[in-house]
């Protein structure tokens, strides 16, 4: 049982609350269902469809369009013209139907938490950035940074990638059709990467955590990066997660290669003791 | 943080001058200092053109010393005194600034020797020398720049832009982008990124006789090129070389008569987005300056760690 209790902080008067077990137990009890619903989301409605152009308004009035759509219970929106402009669609905590009938530019879907985008063109760098939960498909390449320190969702590139794809993930799923620049999954502390087509140089360099799977040629891998023998769990995940994906790409999954971290940290998956003997 | 963009057409020539200004102006939020362009024309037959500044835009926000710009009239005389003891002839001359002026001439000697006799004259430094360069940079945004120096209907086949932040060197003309790759005429080179090795390969290239003007660690890329296509190296084969030699995070472009190349470091930590087609290839830092010369949907994509490209005209 962890106190604060007689802590220097709590002998400062900064606070007074215990915490019982982990923390996040105290925030995320699956008992209270409006833990999972953001205090000011929108009840939507995915058959009541409209259109934004975005040929002449910039990113700011772009994304107060959509909430104020979204307040009027519009389930779909497609945005018109996006003209690669930067930071559309970012900071939608709301389940949505978004089409992008064009490309964006950096930072386009970030900080996202349970929309399902659709973009018919090309993303810059950083697409998707700290998404937290939805399914992002982008049917053309994508700049460096892709799903950077994504916690969770399905973001899926159709055609291939920058440097640093998968920087700092958290959790969730990328998914490469083509391939991949240097570093991607550099710094990956969870969550899944699946590249079908090549990868650069250094892949997976200081990985804490987490999978990758390449369907191509490895230029070379990163510190703490080792290669794992592919499971049937593995090969039947990763079907499942292309179907998902809508990769129509003839794939040998058994002869993908797995790579997974080669190093322990210390105290990194600080489960409670409790905790740990339940899993054992 | 800066922004660099090209453009080359195939086998034609274009409105390249309205095409960088539009490029350049999209790009304006990553570096409101000072833009520059390097446009390749017509040429003038065989003369060259020659581009070269007196003293520095002094108006506010810039880091220049004030000079009195009565000092002007009297280096500009002193340079056309230097051109007459080359034994060029000068053909036309025209005064776009002040401080800034475009004059068309007739030489048939070193290039190195005549560059070194004009910028014997205090503080004159030639912008470009070249047979279809002509290399334009001040303070401001890609529109003033245009405006002032007339570049809204420049037609040519190529050329290459920057947008400049700041941060290793003052805000001045000196230190703005591109650079010549003096005194190879013709080729230019625009930065985006900083180099960590600056002064040991500055150290090395002044040693050899090269002669650089700022303190800005982008002109060592120019100064470098230039360096080893003055041993026989040929352009391409140069900028792999500088891929080896030169520490640090960045993405250049270069540009000479007919060609326009492009180079990114083995970390890919600095962006370009590319479009090539049958009739163009358009780069630049961001993917909206493609967009203000071509507005419908096209398929771009981002080179990769260690790329290096040439592209002819």
């Amino acid at each position: 049982m962890a106190s604060i209790k007689g802590h220097k902080s709590s002998e400062m008067g900064l606070h007074e609350e215990v915490l019982t077990g982990r923390t996040q137990q105290v925030f995320f009890n699956p008992e209270e269902s409006e833990n999972f619903v953001y205090h000011d989301s929108y009840e939507v409605d995915f058959n009541k469809r409209t259109e934004i152009d975005a040929s002449n308004i910039e990113c700011l009035e772009i994304n107060s369009k959509i909430k104020e759509l979204m307040s009027q219970g519009y389930g779909t929106i497609v945005i018109k013209n996006p003209g690669s402009k930067h930071s559309i669609g970012v900071g939608i905590l709301n389940k949505l139907n978004l089409i992008v009938e064009g490309s964006l530019g950096y930072f386009g879907i970030g900080s996202v938490d349970g929309p399902n985008v659709r973009i018919s063109g090309r993303v810059g760098w950083s697409c998707a950035e700290n998404m937290m939960a939805g399914k992002v498909v982008i049917e053309k390449n994508a700049g460096s940074c892709f799903g950077a320190a994504i916690r969770g969702g399905d973001l899926i590139c159709k055609g291939s990638v920058g440097a640093r794809s998968g920087i700092d993930m958290k959790g969730g799923t990328i998914i490469v059709g083509g391939d991949a620049g240097a570093f991607t999954g550099f710094m990956m502390q969870r969550g899944r990467i699946v590249i079908l087509g090549d990868v650069g140089p250094n892949l997976a360099d200081s990985l804490y955590d987490g999978t990758i799977f390449v369907g191509g040629k490895i230029k070379s891998l990163g510190a703490d990066a080792v290669e794992a023998e592919m499971t049937d769990l593995d090969v039947s995940w990763l079907k499942r997660k292309l179907k998902v994906a809508e990769i129509d790409k003839k794939v040998d999954f058994e002869k993908m290669t797995k790579i997974v971290s080669g190093k322990k940290l210390w105290n990194y998956d600080n489960l409670e003791p409790a905790e740990r003997k339940g899993a054992i | 943080m800066c922004g660099i963009a090209g453009i080359i057409h195939r086998g034609k020539s274009n409105n390249v001058g309205g095409e960088m200004k539009n490029m350049l102006q999209s790009l304006k939020h990553r570096g409101p200092d000072s833009t520059g362009y390097a446009l390749y024309g017509q040429g003038e037959s065989n003369n060259y053109i020659l581009r070269y500044k007196v003293g520095e835009n002094v108006k506010e926000g810039t880091t220049a010393v004030k000079e009195d710009p009565i000092i002007y009239a009297s280096r500009r005389k002193q340079v056309n005194q230097k051109i007459n003891e080359a034994g060029a002839t000068l053909h036309s001359e025209d005064k776009i600034t002040d401080y800034s002026f475009r004059y068309v001439i007739s030489y048939d000697g070193d290039l190195l020797d005549l560059a070194k006799k004009i910028e014997a004259v205090e503080e004159t430094e030639i912008l470009s020398l070249g047979k279809s360069l002509e290399l334009i940079k001040d303070i401001g945004d890609a529109s003033v720049v245009a405006d002032q120096y007339n570049l809204n209907k420049f037609s040519g086949t190529h050329g290459i832009g920057h947008t400049r932040m700041a941060t290793e060197s003052g805000v001045d003309i000196r230190s703005a982008h591109p650079y010549w790759a003096y005194p190879f005429s013709d080729v230019s080179v625009v930065h985006n990124g900083q180099l960590t090795n600056y002064w040991n390969n500055r150290r090395a290239l002044e040693a050899k006789g090269m002669r650089f003007l700022s303190s800005c660690d982008s002109e060592l890329i120019a100064v470098y090129l230039a360096d080893k296509i003055r041993n026989g190296m040929d352009l391409e084969e140069a900028m792999k070389g500088s891929l080896e030699h030169l520490d640090g995070v960045f993405t250049y472009l270069v540009a000479t008569k007919d060609k326009l190349g492009m180079a990114k470091d083995t970390m890919a930590a600095k962006p370009m987005v590319l479009y090539e087609s049958d009739d163009l290839v358009a780069l630049a830092s961001e993917e909206v300056a493609i967009r203000s010369v071509m507005p419908t949907e096209i398929d771009t994509y981002d080179p990769y760690e260690g790329e290096v490209k040439v592209w002819q005209a």
